[in-house]
């Protein structure tokens, strides 16, 4: 697992208060996660906080699954 | 009991009369106070009657880039981030209905509505992370009842209630109560030019019998900002005495 991905899942982790194995790329944030849109928009500022990239709304829209999150912040980080 | 030492305020008309009362309240529970107004020459007065923990920023409320630069100015005046809001501003541009000019409308939504959605917006991303907030914006009885000449404000003022409820509903999760209080007739500079006539009509509408003063709606206030207020959000508290019971 990448640096990245391992942030991202502990952020999610502590974020949502769920279980670690339930944390893989696939997991949708609101249907298997039980986030609601309030709870994205906090994940969004947390990865923010986290890997110092701003998220445009745009982007924050596309980022629905874990492994969503980890592509966006690895091309993100890569680029700074 | 409302204490709000190490509590950090903005409050937007602070160089009118309402809002340097509410200012003055909320300093004296302890809060950090940023002011903020068009007047310059007012909030430095005000400021320099408070003392120490006051801190002043000027802001045009008409102009939206101005509106979104206020939360991070007062943030880095108090060196502290921000945990009550008070949208306080506003304007008027009375006239009947039928003669109101598109500018009169557009002046008052703008100032009066639509700079609370961007302060509350600008505000609340911080409140959410620290999981405290307290947002309360001044609108009116007339929000609720109406008045004659007053379509744009009272559009304003009712607009305002409907935005804390929406507000209010999407953030109580996260520990920050937004709500509304509806001053009725206030004692200013603007009811002193009545004629005696007009004050005598106006206080036989008025239960209490008298004109509310800026200290009724401050005490509000600090209610609303304060710990003890944590589980009131999304109401709007009328300080009318008795004008209008809703």
């Amino acid at each position: 697992m990448s640096d990245v991905a391992e942030r991202v899942k502990k952020i999610v982790i502590e974020h949502l208060g769920v279980d670690a194995d339930k944390v893989v790329d696939s997991a949708n944030f609101i249907d298997d996660l039980g986030a609601d849109s309030l709870d994205t928009v906090e994940l969004v500022m947390a990865f923010e906080e986290e890997f110092g990239v701003e998220i445009p709304d745009e982007s924050a829209e596309g980022i629905v699954t874990v492994g969503d999150a980890v592509k966006f912040l690895e091309k993100a980080t890569a680029k700074a | 009991m409302f204490d709000l030492n190490n509590r950090v305020a903005l409050v937007t008309g602070a160089s009118g009369g309402l809002g340097a009362s509410i200012a003055r309240a909320l300093h004296r529970q302890g809060a950090k106070v940023v002011l903020s107004g068009t007047r310059r020459e007012a909030l430095d007065k005000l400021a320099a009657e408070l003392g120490d923990r006051v801190f002043v920023a000027p802001c045009n409320l008409s102009e939206a880039e101005a509106v979104e630069k206020l939360i991070p100015e007062a943030e880095a005046a108090a060196g502290a981030p921000l945990d009550i809001l008070v949208n306080n501003a506003g304007v008027t541009r009375d006239g009947l209905f039928m003669r109101m000019k598109d500018e009169d409308w557009s002046t008052v939504l703008t100032v009066n509505l639509e700079s609370a959605f961007r302060l509350c917006r600008a505000a609340v991303k911080g409140m959410m992370k620290r999981r405290h907030g307290r947002i309360i914006n001044i609108t009116s009885v007339v929000g609720v009842t109406g008045n004659p000449g007053q379509a744009n404000y009272c559009a304003s003022k009712a607009g305002l209630i409907g935005m804390s409820k929406a507000l209010a509903a999407e953030i109580a999760a996260r520990g920050i109560t937004v709500n509304c209080v509806a001053p009725g007739f206030i004692a200013s500079p603007m009811t002193d030019v009545l004629n005696d006539k007009q004050k005598e009509s106006i206080l036989g509408a008025i239960p209490a019998g008298s004109m509310g003063k800026g200290d009724d709606i401050a005490a509000a206030c600090v209610y609303l900002a304060s710990d003890e207020a944590g589980y009131v959000t999304g109401q709007t508290l009328h300080v009318n005495g008795g004008m209008a019971m809703i």
